[in-house]
C-alpha cells in the first residue's frame, strides 16, 4: 500500500514577530521584519512590499482609515521600542555566574547559573556543553529555586569562551567567574 | 480569550481512552479534516496536555499546539497554527482589510467587517464534485471565499482577511452568519485567538 502524499502546508512565519509575513505590518517590528524577509525570503518579499500591493492596500481604506492606522502603528512601534529597550536594560544588568567548586580533592564540578536571563534555555545549553566538552553536563535545582548547569571537570575559561562565542548578545562584563573551595580543616 | 501572556503547567500525558475520544470529537466537529486526521494526530505519537488559565486546556503533540477547549466542553478550536496547515478543513468567514487591525488587538469582531465590500459571508449552493471523504458533507468556499453553508451561532469559524492568504483568527460565533447578513451590526466573535495573542506566542516545546 502506499503512503498517502501529506498535504499539509508548510507556512513560513516570520522570524521576528512571528506572524506569517504578510501580517507583519500590524507589529510593531516592521522595519526589521522587512529586513528579515528580504534576506529570508526575498520572493516573498516582493510579492508582499512591492509598491503596487502597498498602494492596491491603502486605496481600499477610506482616508480616515487610513490615517488611523497611520496613527495605530506608530503608537505600536514606540511601545515595541519601549519593550526593547526594557528588555535591554534588563539584560545589562543580568550576570551569569560560572563556578568553579572542588567536590573532592582535585576533583572539580563548574556550575552555571543565571542563562535563563538571555533567554536560553538549560536543557539545551547544557546538551551543548555536553558534546562540547565531552563530559557531563545537567541541569539542576538550586536550593533557591532557580535552576542551575552543573558541568563535570574544570572547564569555566572554556564555558566562558564558548558562551561568548556562541551568543553575541552576551557581553563580556556580564559573565562572573568565581571559586568555591572545599572548606579544609587546615592543620595549624 | 487569550489577550495577555499564558502561563502553562507542565505537559501531561493522556491516557489512549481520552485520546481516542479526543480524536472522535474532533472528526465530528470538522469532518473535513477526515482524510487528514492520521496526519494531525499521528497514530505513534501520544497526544499531551497543557492547562492554561480560564480552564482552558490546550493539546499538542511532539511540541505543536493542535487545539483547545474550554470546560473540557464544547467544541475543540484548532490552533492557528493548525489552520494554517489544513486551511480546507475548517468553515470560514472574511473580513475586510479596515477589521484586521482591530480583531489583531483582540477586539470583538463586529458585523459591518464582514458585510462591507471586502468581508465575506456564507452563501448557501450546491457544490459540485465528491466530498472529501466517504459520509463527508461536500462543504467549502467558492472561488469568491463564500463558504457553502449557513454557519450556526456557537459553531467555531475561521477568520480569514480580506488581501491575506493565511488565516488571522478563529471564534466561535455569537450570531449565525445569516443573521449577520439581516442585521448588519453587533458582535459576531466576542473571544477569538487571533496572530500574535498568549496563545500565539506560547511556547509549548
Ligand atoms: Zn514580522
Amino acid at each position: 500500500m502506499a503512503e498517502p502524499v501529506s498535504v499539509a502546508r508548510n507556512v513560513i512565519y516570520c522570524g521576528v514577530c512571528t506572524l506569517p509575513p504578510e501580517y507583519c505590518e500590524y507589529g510593531g517590528t516592521v522595519k526589521k521584519c522587512q529586513e528579515w524577509l528580504e534576506k529570508k525570503h526575498p520572493n516573498m518579499y516582493e510579492r508582499i512590499w512591492s509598491p503596487e500591493v502597498l498602494e492596491a492596500a491603502t486605496a481600499s481604506l477610506s482616508l480616515e482609515a487610513q490615517e488611523r492606522a497611520a496613527k495605530d502603528a506608530k503608537k505600536k512601534a514606540a511601545k515595541a521600542e519601549a519593550a526593547e529597550q526594557k528588555h535591554a536594560q534588563q539584560l545589562a544588568n543580568s550576570v551569569i555566574t560560572i563556578k568553579r567548586i572542588e567536590r573532592n580533592k582535585r576533583k572539580y564540578v563548574t556550575s552555571v547559573s543565571g542563562l535563563e536571563a538571555f533567554g536560553l534555555e538549560l536543557k539545551k545549553v547544557a546538551k551543548d556543553f555536553g558534546k562540547k566538552f565531552a563530559t557531563g553536563a545537567s541541569v539542576t535545582k538550586t536550593p533557591s529555586g532557580g535552576e542551575e548547569i552543573v558541568v563535570q571537570g574544570d572547564v569555566s575559561g572554556e564555558i566562558e569562551e564558548f558562551l561568548l562565542e556562541k551568543y553575541k548578545d552576551i557581553p563580556e562584563d556580564n559573565i562572573e567567574l568565581v571559586e568555591d573551595k572545599k572548606k579544609k580543616a587546615s592543620a595549624g | 480569550m487569550f489577550k495577555k501572556d499564558l502561563g502553562a503547567s507542565p505537559k501531561q500525558k493522556l491516557k489512549s481512552s481520552i485520546q481516542r475520544s479526543l480524536r472522535n470529537s474532533l472528526l465530528s466537529t470538522y469532518p473535513l479534516l477526515t482524510p487528514h486526521i492520521d496526519e494531525v494526530l499521528p497514530k505513534k505519537s501520544s497526544l499531551e496536555q497543557v492547562k492554561l488559565p480560564d480552564r482552558v486546556s490546550l493539546y499538542v503533540i511532539e511540541g505543536q499546539p493542535l487545539f483547545y477547549q474550554q470546560d473540557n466542553a464544547g467544541f475543540l478550536v484548532p490552533h492557528l497554527r493548525l489552520v494554517h496547515r489544513f486551511p480546507q478543513a475548517f468553515p470560514t468567514i472574511r473580513i475586510d482589510r479596515g477589521a484586521i487591525r482591530f480583531v489583531l488587538s483582540g477586539a470583538t469582531l463586529m458585523a459591518p467587517g464582514l458585510t462591507s465590500k471586502g468581508g465575506r459571508l456564507p452563501e448557501p449552493k450546491e457544490r459540485e464534485g465528491e466530498p472529501v471523504a466517504e459520509g463527508v458533507p461536500n462543504e467549502g468556499p467558492d472561488e469568491e471565499g463564500r463558504w457553502s453553508r449557513e454557519l450556526e451561532k456557537g459553531e467555531p469559524v475561521v477568520v480569514m482577511a480580506e488581501g491575506k492568504e493565511e488565516a488571522c483568527a478563529i471564534g466561535l460565533l455569537v450570531m449565525g452568519t445569516k443573521d449577520v447578513k439581516e442585521k448588519g451590526k453587533g458582535p459576531v466573535i466576542e473571544e477569538a485567538h487571533f496572530l500574535g495573542d498568549g496563545l500565539w506566542r506560547l511556547n509549548v516545546e
